[in-house]
């Protein structure tokens, strides 16, 4: 059984088509990549998937249950976590605090979420920065503890929107250890969206959907669709 | 922690002992009102400091509680029952106004809850029936008909207390640390599992029905309401301020901002006379200007300062 599963799914924004009958679906454990050129509607699709927009049509079941229609918080503590592309860290709280509000998600016990927050602060390394203000990390910083903000509410799926952009070398790479560990260490499924085709991201996905002006153009193994002629064109154009 | 309940422990003795040392009936009263504003300015802060919802229409959640308490003088029951049934009032209407209310955000809020608070006191003023209208209500002392000011010291340095003491508990649990998510960011609340309206309508709740109980003391007290007194919106400004001043979101903010404040307001006015507000002002745009996070962030950048110093000392 699927995961999430994305049927026909369809948003417009007044005369824009933004996303165009997208369906796909992702299974456990499953890391998947969005890849398309600015402006193609992955962060549509992902706003759609986490109810911060409502779709024109389509249905979308997370683990069973329909998510169109529920308010974004529920389909948050459904298991579903997002980071955002703009990362919004919460400014004045130090990244401790920032971990521990994800982890009372879980648990209305404090020394629980406080334990909870701890290990997600190991897992994403982040442990020795705990006291620092989220204000001030740099952006690679800031992504990961986008990652981690969420990983504490315990999700069965993340949405990471653009956890790639901005980062340096360095930075990339340590995003990608710590996507590869959230499957392999603890199971969870990613949909990541990508604006470059990067070959480290596409390395560690199992599928790629490639976007272009809201509709699919290709999807499969990445090493296929990279070499897709109409992946190219959309890129590069003719 | 150890050396703040200590600090806690003797500011408790100081206070409950504090009728004994004090001589005058002035100085009393100048302690009852700074407590009141304590009570007040704390329980603002839940809303205001925590969740970041600024209110500026409190004065209607203290002004409801203040006529829950008046109405009561024209039965034969006791006007402290107010204390009680002021909260149940306030309850509904706090939440009705949330409803509305925390569609809006930013300032947009904040002009809303001052058309709230305006809206109060007109009905106050017009539904002469009920409320006596400009007149107002004139409350017979009922329980501690005596001219001691005691008894009343001890019941708002209840209310004081058990509001501070909530909000020292909120801000240590589940509900404290989503109001804070709320204030920096309600769509990243959101995406982490935070019901942003229902927390933010348990917060306006709260902030709303301790307002009132203060309001309920207030009639009490003075013996009097009347909708220009309890109703205004420079009350709401005021509440505001003590929260501002002394620091927002922190526990003990709002505790510095009402002694400082109200400590000051009377003084200046016995010292100054007619410029007493003029002295006022200048004081708030003060600590506005030089302790951006009020006397709780001077404090903080003072200790920082001074460690700093103890440092490169011992290097």
């Amino acid at each position: 059984m699927h995961l999430l599963e994305v049927q026909d799914l369809t948003k417009r924004f007044g005369g824009l088509v933004a996303v165009d009958g997208l369906s796909f679906s992702v299974s456990p454990g499953e890391t998947v990549s969005i890849i398309g050129p600015n402006g193609a509607g992955k962060t549509t699709v992902f706003n759609l998937i986490a109810g911060f927009h409502k779709p024109t049509s389509g249905t979308i079941r997370f683990n069973g249950s329909d998510l169109v229609g529920s308010k974004p918080h529920k389909i948050a503590l459904m298991g579903v976590g997002r980071t955002f592309q703009i990362v919004k860290p919460l400014r004045g709280l130090s990244v401790y605090e920032n971990v521990l509000v994800g982890a009372f998600a879980q648990t209305g016990d404090r020394s629980k979420a406080q334990a909870i927050a701890g290990d997600v602060l190991e897992f994403t390394h982040l442990f020795d920065l705990r006291e620092a203000t989220a204000d001030g990390l740099p952006i690679g910083l800031r992504k990961r503890l986008e990652i981690a903000r969420t990983l504490a509410t315990g999700p069965k799926l993340i949405l990471l929107d653009e956890v790639m952009s901005g980062l340096n070398p360095t930075e990339s790479n340590n995003a990608v250890n710590l996507i590869r560990r959230l499957k392999d260490e603890r199971g969870i499924s990613a949909v990541a969206g990508v604006e470059h085709v990067m070959q480290v991201v596409l390395s560690i996905s199992d599928r790629v959907i490639v976007l272009n002006q809201g509709c699919k153009i290709a999807e499969g193994p990445p090493s296929e669709v990279i070499e897709n002629p109409d992946v190219i064109e959309a890129y590069l154009g003719k | 922690m150890k050396r703040g309940n200590i600090y806690l422990s003797i500011l408790a003795v100081v206070l409950v002992a504090a009728p004994l040392f004090l001589e005058s009936r002035y100085s009393l009263h100048v302690l009852i009102l700074v407590l009141l504003y304590v009570a007040l300015g704390s329980a603002w802060n839940i809303l205001g400091g925590l969740a970041g919802q600024l209110s500026l229409g409190h004065a209607a959640f203290f002004g409801i509680g203040a006529y829950s308490a008046a109405l009561f003088a024209k039965t034969s029951l006791s006007p402290w029952l107010g204390m009680i049934v002021g909260p149940i009032v306030v309850l509904p209407i706090a939440l009705a106004v949330g409803w509305i209310c925390f569609r809006l955000r930013g300032p947009y809020f904040t002009l809303s809850t001052i058309a709230v608070g305006e809206v109060v006191r007109l009905v106050a003023l017009n539904w002469n029936d009920l409320t006596g209208g400009a007149v107002g209500i004139v409350i017979r002392p009922s329980v501690f008909s005596g001219t001691s000011k005691v008894p009343y010291y001890y019941i708002v340095l209840a209310i004081a207390a058990v509001t501070v003491m909530l909000c020292k508990s909120i801000n240590r649990r589940k509900l404290g640390y989503y109001l804070l998510a709320i204030r920096e960011d309600e769509e990243t609340a959101e995406s982490i599992g935070i019901d942003t309206t229902k927390y933010k309508l348990v917060a306006l709740a709260i902030s709303a029905s301790l307002t009132s109980i203060a309001g309920a003391f207030y009639a009490n007290y003075f013996l009097f309401v009347d909708p220009t007194i309890v109703l205004p919106l420079a009350l709401s400004v005021e509440i505001v301020l003590i929260a501002i001043v002394g620091g927002l979101g922190a526990v003990a903010g709002p505790v510095l901002g009402a002694v400082l404040l109200k400590l000051s307001s009377e003084g200046f006015r016995n010292e100054f006379a007619q410029a007493n507000l003029l002295i006022y002002g200048l004081l708030l745009i003060i600590v506005i200007l030089f302790m951006p996070g009020g006397l709780m962030g001077g404090f903080r950048r003072l200790q920082e300062f001074a460690s700093r110093k103890s440092q490169r000392a011992s290097s």
